[in-house]
């Protein structure tokens, strides 16, 4: 417990800072998963802008910054916000996005005018709520317990506990009317109750945390972090952990990248939040570019592979049949030719070799025993298919071969097995090639 | 018609299942659905047909209360409509959600619980085991824990269909459930609606496909704006009916008229 | 010391002028386009570009600074477009990151800047944030000029092609226009619009130029040209305005002044304009509810005369469901008259215009079965106007085939027979 309190009191450790940051930057988080999966990250940028004036109108009521005042001035902005947009969109038929740019800017621009004539002679400084102020509010501490907090750790922590019993207790219901509006309303769950819901909680987040990052980079930390999330994961659970995950990062990263570079310790977390995400759409495994490409590039890379083995087996099989001896090898620049050239082409034979499918010698290729397998299984794979769309669809014979050389590359073993019973094991194709026995 | 000769529909005072009065949908001036009636007063499988732009959607839609009438109402069962919501499945369109959404296919079937459920109750293994035996149902058992960005169309179809069978529904409506299958999962996706129907329940799905439309299903529904004709298939599935729904559209007429000639062959 | 106040403030308020006027041209098409909010990406994506110019120039010159906002403001619309298309990111969330990234990138530059910097530039970059009118110079009132005349250039230049990728991509495409040139085109005018307008306005409001004059326009017409004009007129009153207000009671920065004087004309024009506007809208919607309710009830109460043959016979409210207000508003018009209590029946101009809507219902039941394939395209709710929206003869022809199968409402003299051969 010293030790702790020693800790926290020696300023050599910004722990507060960080404190301040990560627990105003979990519930942000949070609810932009429900904004980015409903698309609606831009209401969160509409309202995050437009409650300003209600901070202001609170301010101006209750006197402080720290007060319930601001939230209830920021709810009501959230909300008009919202509905506002609706309406004008509804009702006035102007595009839903012009709409929404009138309405936020609109009320931003009040906010803003507010905070510069009125309140110049009250005590609000605008920086401190356009920017943020996270370096000086561990400087304005209360006791509590006997330790000395922040004072703007409270309403954030509040907000942190609400966004957390709001997410828990309507886990279900947002979940399907994120997902499905329509049939949620269709059960009876009020889609639209939810959507208010949300975005007055969307409202409470921004409040909450405009001291830590500030009205206007807020977006930055709803957005980003569920985005980056959406790029790593498929499980909606998950995708929230990982978001909250980015934030925590970012909060850290933000801290120490701005104190290296002595500058706003808010805009390093946007920033952060920014490197996070860049990292996520280049090296995501599944959706990133990078991944996205060697993927493709891998399949490429084996269907072309499994094209030469099967071209290499038919070969073979027509060397054997003809008694003119047609040559079992081929050339190296035939078979790339006649797959289609081109730099996979190319890559395909190194691959082929590495996985012991096939034997150079001399520039020419041959299978080896274990590529005589994988193009066997290929080639009944191919026939197969080409005997069941001849049965059970009457393709002619000439139409057949095309969809064959397509799917032989995705057809398993099971599918294979299937094929062979329904069609009552064949031992010929359609075309009277023998259909090579399972490997 | 038919409801005179079923005893139990008279003995228990039964409400018919589906009862739409003087409907009409409009977009400001346009009408979408103009003035609808239409009773179907037991189970049954029906298909819903018209030209696109028919209001065949909007006619679904108007049903769940997912749309505002501009006049008229719908009675469900004799009810009102947030009486017997849980009464009722819905199938979408599959274009109707985003596919990129960080659920497994388990985790859509699941939402078919969640109207019974009611609010703040969270599915349980019950809800769970039910889910997967619905997915069996439809043939997906073995890609329960996939993302459903990851399926087919065909498959996407189909788990829409499971979560329907998790809704246990005795109203089943469905929006082009056919729509981008393959003839394969088709045969599958009517066997389960032949299923529902013979469990006592009422299916009205909307189909683009009119040479099937016979072979499926004992009553269709026919629209076109207006409610151009309702009844047994074989009474009001006829030339004059579809000259009446798509008007000249000659290619859509011929696969009609096929379908037509076929049922009269085999009548 | 009055004279320079007034050159200043001349100054100003042509610069806001020019501003607000080259926003709500181009603003036009960003609205039509749907690209309001892509707008407000790259004015927040220009921000960085402020600070990068500044530090590689080192000097606070303006046409480097915009040019770096310009550069940066593009890539930021460069980047919202990649992880749009090449990855699963949707385009609100790949706008939104975008947005507050930069934004947050902007302010780390700008602080940086200031803290190194000496105390002389320091309000000029903060400005870019809030926008600072006053800063205003000659020069750059002749910078905004040149872009206010070569935006009005532009679009004079390729209004055809404008119009066309803003109404229709797909047909424009089609036609083998260059719509991704035209579209990069477009987008690097309101580039250019949103940059000059930066120091001015800032990059948190401008947007709002860009989108208000725009849909403020919209309401008062339906031709692009006239939306053209009226927003360009509009954005330029609106900033002078703006200006003009802010100067006279001190309020500084002007740009929320601007922007709150642009709502005004926007809440103005939603309200009040003819046709598109609120309350025209809403009376015309409620006359329009009225009417079709009424003839609907004349229908109804015509149809139960005519099946069960005869007269006029009198109705009860209850039975019909019809409200006492509206059966008095109906009796004013002459359309019904009480005959004791809670009775009424219809005079002879309700029954003639009972049989009226009868016929019109008649007629477009029996056109939408005749010509299924393109009648819902003509319907109208309102049934009546059947006779403006088909042509004659198809009005004659159908009223032919209602007087054969004896469905014409008899009340009515028989259809012109001339077309009944």
């Amino acid at each position: 417990m010293n030790a702790l309190a020693h800790l926290i009191a020696g300023h050599e450790l910004p722990f507060w800072t960080i404190t301040i940051g990560v627990v105003a930057n979990i519930p942000t988080a949070m609810l932009g998963c429900y904004l980015v999966l409903r698309r609606m990250s831009l209401m969160g940028d509409a309202i995050s802008h437009a409650v300003l004036p209600g901070i202001v109108l609170g301010f101006l009521w209750s006197h402080s910054l720290a007060g319930w005042g601001i939230f209830v001035g920021a709810v009501v902005m959230g909300l008009i916000t919202a509905m506002l947009t609706q309406t004008i969109n509804t009702y006035a038929r102007v595009p839903e996005d012009s709409s929404m740019g009138v309405v936020f800017t609109s009320l931003f621009a009040l906010g803003v005018f507010l905070i510069t004539n009125l309140a110049r002679n009250f005590d609000l400084d605008p920086g401190c709520v356009l920017y943020g102020l996270i370096e000086a509010a561990p400087l304005d501490t209360v006791s509590w317990l006997g330790v000395e907090v922040p004072r703007a750790l409270g309403p954030m922590f509040a907000a942190l506990v609400a966004t957390c019993v709001f997410v828990a207790v309507f886990w279900k219901e947002l979940k399907i009317s994120s997902f499905d509006p329509a049939l949620a309303t269709a059960m009876g769950y009020r889609a639209t109750a939810m959507h208010y819901a949300l975005m007055a909680m969307v409202a409470v987040v921004t409040v909450a945390s405009f001291e830590a990052v500030g009205s206007i980079i807020v977006i930055a930390m709803l957005v980003v972090p569920a985005a980056t999330a959406h790029l790593l994961t498929d499980r909606f659970g998950r995708m929230m952990l990982l978001a909250v995950g980015v934030s925590i990062v970012s909060t850290v990263m933000g801290y120490w990248s701005a104190a290296a570079l002595d500058t706003t310790v808010a805009g390093m977390m946007g920033v952060a939040a920014g490197v996070q995400l860049a990292a996520a759409v280049i090296f995501s495994p599944r959706y990133g570019l990078v991944g996205k490409a060697a993927n493709s590039l891998a399949l490429s890379m084996r269907i072309v592979g499994e094209d030469i083995v099967a071209m290499l087996y038919r070969a073979e099989e027509l060397a054997g049949q003809s008694r003119r001896g047609l040559p079992e090898k081929l050339s190296l620049r035939h078979c790339v030719r006649a797959v289609g050239g081109g730099l996979t082409a190319r890559l395909a034979v190194p691959y082929l070799w590495r996985r012991g499918a096939i034997a150079l010698a001399g520039g020419e290729l041959t299978l080896t025993d274990r590529g005589r397998r994988l193009a066997q299984s290929l080639v009944r794979s191919h026939r197969l298919w080409e005997a069941f769309l001849t049965e059970h669809f009457q393709l002619p014979l000439d139409h057949v071969h095309a969809p064959a050389e397509r799917i032989e590359h995705f057809i398993g073993p099971q599918l294979q097995e299937s094929l062979a019973e329904d069609l009552r094991a064949p031992s010929v194709d359609p075309h009277g090639r023998d259909i090579p026995p399972t490997t | 018609m038919n409801a005179a000769a079923s005893p139990d529909v008279l003995l228990s005072g039964a409400q018919p299942v589906l009862d739409v009065h003087d409907v009409t949908v409009a977009y400001h001036r346009k009408p979408v659905l103009w003035d609808i009636d239409l009773t179907l007063a037991e189970p049954t499988l029906a298909g819903i047909v018209g030209p696109n732009g028919a209001g065949k959607s909007t006619f679904i839609k108007a049903v769940l209360g997912l749309v505002p009438l501009a006049s008229g109402q719908v009675r469900v069962f004799g009810q009102e409509l947030a009486a017997v919501r849980k009464r009722i499945g819905y199938v979408p369109q599959r274009e109707s959600v985003d596919w990129d959404f960080p659920v497994t296919v388990l985790d859509v079937v699941l939402m078919g619980t969640y109207g019974k459920l009611g609010w703040f109750r969270r599915p349980g293994s019950a809800e769970r085991r039910w889910a997967h035996e619905c997915l069996d149902r439809v043939g997906l058992a073995d890609l329960a824990a996939r993302q459903i960005g990851q399926l087919s169309g065909g498959q996407q179809q189909r788990t829409f269909l499971a979560r329907a069978l998790a809704q246990e529904a005795e109203l089943y409506l469905m929006d082009e459930p056919m729509a981008g299958v393959d003839a394969a999962t088709e045969q599958v996706v009517f066997g389960l609606l032949e299923e529902l129907r013979q469990a006592g329940k009422t299916v009205l799905v909307v189909h683009h496909d009119l040479r099937t439309v016979v072979k499926y299903y004992e009553t269709v529904i026919m629209l076109n704006m207006r409610l151009v004709a309702t009844g047994p298939t074989d009474e009001v599935f006829t030339h004059e009916n579809l000259r009446k729904t798509y008007g000249g559209r000659l290619a859509i007429l011929d696969a009609a008229g096929e379908a037509v000639a076929a049922q009269e062959r085999s009548a | 010391m009055t004279g320079w106040l007034a050159y200043n403030t001349a100054i100003v308020l042509a610069g806001t002028m020019l501003l607000g006027a080259s926003c709500g041209l181009v603003g036009c098409f960003a609205v039509l386009r749907r690209r309001a909010l892509l707008g407000d990406a790259l004015a927040h994506a220009a921000l960085p570009g402020v600070g990068v110019a500044f530090l590689l120039a080192n000097e606070r010159s303006m046409p480097v600074l915009l040019l770096g906002a310009l550069v940066s403001g593009l890539l930021g619309v460069v980047i919202v477009a990649v992880l749009r298309f090449a990855t699963r990111t949707k385009d609100d969330a790949a706008i939104g990151a975008v947005l507050g990234v930069a934004s947050a990138l902007g302010f780390v530059l700008i602080r940086v800047i200031q803290d190194r910097t000496t105390t002389g530039s320091k309000a000029g970059l903060a400005s870019y944030i809030l926008g600072k009118t006053a800063g205003m110079i000659a020069q750059d009132v002749y910078l905004m000029a040149a872009v206010s005349a070569g935006c009005l250039a532009i679009v004079w230049f390729f209004y055809k092609e404008f119009k066309a990728i803003a109404f229709d991509p797909g047909f424009a495409k089609v036609q083998g226009w260059p719509v991704l040139a035209l579209d990069f085109l477009l987008t690097g005018l309101i580039a250019v619009a949103v940059v000059v307008g930066l120091p001015a306005v800032g990059g948190l409001l401008i947007t709002a130029l860009l989108i208000i004059p725009a849909v403020s326009a919209r309401f008062w017409t339906d031709s692009l040209g006239r939306m053209l004009m009226l927003s360009t007129l509009l954005g330029g009153a609106i900033g002078a305005c703006g200006t003009a207000l802010s100067a006279q009671f001190s309020f500084s920065p002007a740009g929320p002044v601007i922007v709150l004087v642009g709502t005004a004309a926007f809440t103005g024009s939603m309200l009040l304009a003819p046709r598109r506007g609120l309350i025209a809208r809403g009376l015309d919607e409620a006359r329009f509810r009225r009417r079709l309710a009424r003839q609907k009830l004349l229908r109804m109460l015509y149809e139960l005369d005519e099946a069960a043959g005869g007269g006029p016979r009198p109705f009860e409210l209850a039975d019909v469901g019809v409200t006492i207000a509206r059966i008095d508003a109906m009796a004013r018009d002459g359309l019904a008259t009480p005959v004791g209590a809670g009775r009424y029946l219809l005079t002879a101009s309700g029954r003639e215009q009972g049989a009226r809507a009868a016929r019109a219902s008649r007629l477009w039941h029996l056109f939408l079965s005749e010509h299924a394939d393109l009648a819902p395209s003509y319907a109208d709710l309102d049934a009546e106007r059947i006779d403006t929206i088909l042509p004659d003869e198809m009005i004659r022809e159908l009223e032919s085939r209602l007087l054969a199968d004896g469905s014409w409402p008899v009340e009515l003299p028989p259809p012109a027979m001339e077309a009944c051969r």
